[in-house]
Parts: C-alpha cells; structure tokens; sequence
C-alpha cells in the first residue's frame, strides 16, 4: 500500500520544511516527504483496520475481548517508527496499534482476531497476543504489567549479546501499579539495562481514572530507582518522535534506561464490552477528538507543510479501508484451526520430533 | 568413579554447561558473592565471572520475567529459587509467560530457561518454606518437571535441561544436598521423561521420586531382609514428560502399586499416576492402588510431628506391607 500519486511527486519541491517546534528537531527534520506520508498512512491504517474490527466483532465475528487503540495511534507509530535493526517492542494487550506499526501486514492480524489457522499466531492468542519476533515484536499480553520483566529481559539479552539496540516496554496507567513493574524498574536502573519503559497514559485503567489509582506522577516513580524520565504529549507525532529518540538514544549509547509516560487518550471503550457510560463525560471524549485527535493533527501539519494534498488524504483513507475490508475477507474465507492444532506449538520438542531428546509422555489426553 | 554430593553434582553440571555455551547464565539470589544459599554455586563466580553468575535483588517476579525475556533473544538463563517455595510471587510469570509465550505466539517463540531450586519439606521451616509444587508446575502445558534424587542424576538431568529448548522446572532437595553418590566426570547426560527402576523386585511397584524414592529404597532393603518381600522401586525422575512405560512394565510385573510421593494428596502427581494405571493396566492389577503422600495440612513447623507429616520410612514400610498383604 505504498503506492505514491504523481500529484504529490511533483509537489516534493514546494513542501515547506517547518523550522521551528517539534518538526523541527534532527529525528523529523531528516524525514522524506515519502516518510512522512508512509507515518501518516500507518496511522490511518490503524484507525481503519479497527473500525473494521469492531465492526466484525458487533456482526459476532471475534470473540473475547477487542481493546482498540483508537486515539493513540501517534504513540505506537511515533516510537515504532524509531525503531532500528536490534530495536525491540513489546506491549500490553491494547496491542493492534504496536503491531501494524512495526510493519505486521492486516491480513494475518484480522486473521487472528477471527481465530484463523492465517493469523499471526495461528488462532491461538487472539486480540491480546499477537507476536512477530521477526520484525521484534514479542506481544501482545494479557495480563497487566505482565509483560514488563520482559521488556526488561529483552534489554537484558540485548546487552549480555553486546548487541547496540534497545527494547521499549509499553504498559498502561494501570499497570504501573504492579509489583512486577516496579522489580523491573529496579532491575533496569540496577543493571544499566537499555529499556524504555514507556507509559501510555490515556487516562483510564478500564473505568478508573488514573486519580482514582495511582498516587503521585506516574515516571516521576523512576526517580526513586536513580532513572532519568520525562513526560510527552501524545497527540502530535512529531513530538512523540522528538521525545523518544532522546531516550532511545540514551537507551542504545549508553545503556541508560528510562520511564516516559505519554499522555494520549482512547475514544472507545475499555473493550469494545465496556458501554463507556460510567466513568467519564461524553463531552470529554468529544474534546479530545475535536482538538488532538492525532490523525488529524498530523494531517493538518502535512497538509501545511504541503506533503500530503487533499486528494492523497482522500486515497490513502481509500486505501486503508479497501486494505481493511480485504483483511476482513481474508479472515473470513481462511479456515479454523482443528482440534489437531491444539496440542502443537506446546512444547518445542514436540514441534520438532526429530531433534528430540526426552522421552515419555508430554500431553495427558 | 569419583563420589561427589548431590550439590557438587549439580555444581558440576552448571560448570560444564557455562563452559559448554556462552550464551547460559546463572542468575538468582545469593548465587554469586555468597557462594549461594545451599552453597549449589560456590566457587562459580570466581571461574566464570559476574557476566555469568549474576547476584539478584529479591525479586523473583522481576528476574525470573526477564530471564524469560532474555531467553526470547536466545540468552539460556539458569535461574535459582533459594526455595521453590517463593515461587508463588513469580508465578505470573511463570505460567502466564514461560508456559504460554509458544503457545500464543503459534510456535514462533521458545523460552529455553531451566528454574532450579530446592522443594521439599523435612528442615523444620514451616508452611512457607516447604512447599513441593512439582504438581502445580506440571499442570501447565507448555513447561517441563524434573525431580532428581541422586547426584548421578541431578548432573544428568540439569545438563539435559539447560540443553532443553523449553521451559523447565528442575526441584531439588535440601535434605539431598549433602547425599554422595558416584558421578562420572565426563559429559554424560540423563534425558528427561525417563524414569529408572531404581531396585528390582517381584511383588509390589513403589512408583516415586525425590527423596521420597530414596526412603522407599530403604524401605524395599529392609522388606527383603527382615520380611524377605521382593519390592520394586521405579524412580520416575521427571514428571512432565512423565515415563509410563516404565511405570506400567513394572506394574506388569509385580501387579501391585503403591505410589509414594511428598505432596499433598489433593490432586497430587499420585493422583494423576493412580489414574493411569488404572486406565492402562487395570487387568494387570491384583489389588487397588495404594498411595502414601504427605499429611494434608500446611506443613509444620514442631520438628518430630513433621517427621510424622512426610513420607517417612515408617509410614512407608507400613503402607508398603498393607499394599502386600
Ligand atoms: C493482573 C491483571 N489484573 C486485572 C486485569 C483486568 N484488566 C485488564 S485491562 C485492565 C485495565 C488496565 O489499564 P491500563 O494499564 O491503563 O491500560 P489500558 O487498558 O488503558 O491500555 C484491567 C483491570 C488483567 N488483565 N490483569
Ligand atoms: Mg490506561
């Protein structure tokens, strides 16, 4: 979907670069136009692949939970999108976004969620638990803060392998209220380890605002393990990439890690079985929407600075939801795994007989 | 053949896999400065250095999480329980990530760690020191569980399991540490899943593991010499893969059981073997299926009454004449 109108191959000359603000800092200043357009459309396609997900799930097509990401689609690609060779992502299970960002193609995570033999993990982790390890993307996980030490053990292996990369651990506001979280956080300042432990703070864990859970500021926790931290808005794309290339940076060089929180804010419900008619004003989500939706945002700076034109708005919104409803179509037409797939990708060795070493029995039915 | 304790054993086979591969790590509290808890790892740091040996905080969650997340990336961390008891603060960890991270990733993950530690009552330490989890562990697809008893085997079985490309659980025993047996000192190796008859006979199968097999061992000697009863002592070794051929060859063979096990009754690894036997070779059996486990209540502390609580040589002897009678 990377196809560029010539309208806008002849327009490359007149784009105006901004000299001043968050566009201006070195990681988005040396952006091509080809770039900008490419981070736009990963934001777009987010959006439009779970609009087509929920729709799926209201025709019963997915079962379980759908946690959409819709609102902070700026803070997955903003930090995706940073990411190098030995750079690493893994996340809660508000996971859609992080996936598209690193590149997963929609077909097999449309496939996932319809619990598709197709999908990325073959129909075994659903909504929650996609997983790319080849392009560094290790999930996708259910329980909060679970996948925190994690995070921290992929900066570990990072290190002990003298590899010069990082690895970004995203987590919610709730979940910075878990004991694992806060051991790793330990263990990272401890050990020089280079994880950002990014919080993305849409304001809510489920129906609890984070005023209701959590005491004090939520990086400046990191001050008490002797770690630097910072705060960012999450609405604007440029900002969440000037911001983190700071950390990654400190993260890759010196094997510096951190805690961010940046603040975004998600319009749908919790899950898509949450009404949404509790906790919160209607007129807020209304708010957000009208002033940093971050589609918007970012469309309006690369409309002024005259990358992206109207009619390539248009067709890359097309695009997406063509690719969305193709996803959707593929999910569907592809086949269920079978009963006979259940007792596969248990155990390594019982994946690969021929190299196995133990003998007895594995499974008990 | 030298004779080395069942901790020298183990020792050993640490040694020989950090210097085998470059990519294991033993990790865990006190395993480094303080020569270990158990003193299992005396003497590591000053051969293999601090990249190596790690010392730890006391935060089992958070270092058994990222040694899951390490082994991700292809790092083989050999982790430390000081107890396995403490592994109910990381079990989140444990059956949420290392059992599940293959399965919901469709097979493109593998988490090659091993987590060591002793699990067993007998040291007078009360209900939160003497947990055996052995069942517990085993109850999740996805992770290995591997109890040696003897040093030969402690050596065999670890080198097996660090070598292993998923998950496992290796329980050991304090009230083993100190116990010397033979142990070659080349690179031999104990495959998981296979138990061994540990002691021939012709009358009853004791189906055990851990020390609870070596109690039983006693037991069948002092069988023969003092009631000339011929017992047959199956030493499973690894409970997940579980051997049942050879649990069932000896059942064929003496058509009885008595399971001795030190755990807790309630959906204990006793009972998940008393099932199949019985489902596998119910015609082979001459009378139902004894079983002899712990005393059900949290472990006590009042030293003699927890001798009475375990699988003691008493208890068995009595159990193993009732299953003979
Ligand atoms: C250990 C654990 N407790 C509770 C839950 C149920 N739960 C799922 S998401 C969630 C809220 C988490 O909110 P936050 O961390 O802010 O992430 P967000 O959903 O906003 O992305 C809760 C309570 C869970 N999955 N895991
Ligand atoms: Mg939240």
């Amino acid at each position: 979907m990377s196809k560029k109108s010539s309208a806008i191959a002849d327009d490359r000359n007149a784009s105006v670069a901004p000299k001043t603000g968050y566009a201006a800092a070195p990681v988005n200043a040396s952006l091509s136009i080809d770039q900008k357009i490419e981070l736009y459309r990963l934001m777009v396609r987010i959006r439009r692949f779970e609009e087509r997900s929920l729709r799926a799930y209201q025709a019963k097509k997915i079962g379980g939970f759908l946690h959409l990401y819709i609102g902070q689609e700026a803070v997955a690609v903003g930090c995706c999108s940073l990411m190098g060779k030995n750079d690493h992502v893994i996340t809660a299970y508000r996971d859609h976004g992080h996936a598209i960002a690193v590149g997963m193609e929609l077909n097999p995570l449309m496939a996932e969620l319809y619990g598709k033999v197709t999908g990325c993990s073959k129909g075994k982790g659903g909504s929650m638990h996609f997983f790319d390890p080849a392009r560094n993307y290790w999930g996708g996980h259910g329980i909060v803060g679970g996948q925190v030490p994690l995070g921290a053990g992929l900066a570990y292996g990072l290190k002990f392998k003298g590899l010069k990369g990082a690895c970004m651990t995203f987590m919610g506001d709730g979940a910075v209220n878990q004991g694992a979280v806060h051991e790793s956080y330990n263990l990272a300042a401890l050990w020089d380890l280079p994880v950002i432990f990014v919080i993305e703070n849409n304001g809510y864990s489920m129906g609890t605002s984070q005023a209701r859970s959590s005491a004090g500021d939520l990086a400046r926790r990191a001050e008490a393990y002797g770690m630097s931290w910072g705060v960012c808005e999450g609405h604007d794309l440029y900002e969440v990439r000037a911001f983190m290339a700071k950390h990654l940076e400190e993260a890759r060089n010196n094997c510096k890690p951190s805690v961010v929180e940046i603040r975004t804010y998600r319009y749908r419900g919790h899950s898509v079985a949450d009404p949404d008619n509790t906790y919160r004003a209607k007129s807020e989500i209304e708010e957000y929407r009208r002033t940093k939706d971050p589609i918007q945002v970012f469309q309006a700076k690369l409309l002024e600075e005259k990358v992206l034109d109207l009619a390539l708005v248009e067709k890359i919104d097309v695009e997406a939801r063509a690719e969305s409803d193709l996803s959707a179509d593929f999910a569907e037409a592809s086949p269920f795994p079978t009963a006979d797939d259940l007792q596969k990708d248990v155990y390594w060795e019982a994946d690969n007989p021929s190299e196995r070493k133990s003998g007895g029995r594995l499974f008990f039915n | 053949m030298p004779v080395l304790q069942y901790r020298e054993a183990i020792r050993q086979a640490l040694a020989e896999e950090l210097t085998r591969d470059p990519n294991v790590v033993v990790l865990g509290e006190e395993v480094g400065q303080f020569h270990g808890a158990y003193k299992v790892t005396e003497g590591l740091l000053a051969k293999f250095g601090p990249k190596r040996i790690v010392d730890t905080p006391i935060s089992e969650a958070g270092f058994i999480g990222m040694g899951i997340g390490a082994s991700m990336l292809g790092v083989r961390p050999v982790i430390e329980l000081m107890f396995w008891s403490f592994y109910s603060v990381a079990f989140d960890q444990i059956l949420n990530n290392a059992a599940n991270v293959r399965y919901m990733s469709g097979g493109q993950i593998n988490c090659p760690i091993v987590i060591r530690g002793p699990a067993n009552g007998g040291t007078n330490v009360g209900a939160t020191h003497s947990h055996t989890p052995e069942n517990v562990l085993a109850n999740h697809p996805g992770i290995k569980v591997v109890v040696p008893a003897t040093p030969y085997d402690a050596k065999g079985l670890l080198k097996s399991a660090i070598r292993d490309n998923d998950p496992v659980m290796f329980l050991e025993n304090t009230m083993l540490y100190g116990d010397k047996g033979e142990v070659p000192e080349d690179d031999y190796l104990v495959p998981l899943g296979k138990a061994e008859v540990k002691r021939e006979g012709t009358e009853l199968t004791i189906v055990s593991y851990g020390r609870a097999m070596i109690l039983s061992l006693a037991v069948a000697n002092t069988l023969q010499q003092e009631h000339n009863r011929s017992v047959e002592v199956v030493d499973l070794r690894s409970i997940r893969p579980l051997d049942m051929d050879t649990v069932l060859a000896s059942v064929r063979k003496t058509h009885r059981v008595l399971i001795v096990e030190e755990q807790k009754p309630f959906c204990g690894v006793g009972a998940q073997l008393a099932y199949m036997i019985q489902s596998e070779a119910f015609d082979e059996l001459d009378a139902p299926i004894a079983r002899l486990s712990t005393i059900d209540s949290p472990s006590i502390y009042s030293p003699p009454v927890e001798v009475a609580q375990l699988p003691n040589t008493e208890r068995i002897l009595k159990a193993a004449l009732e299953a003979l009678a």
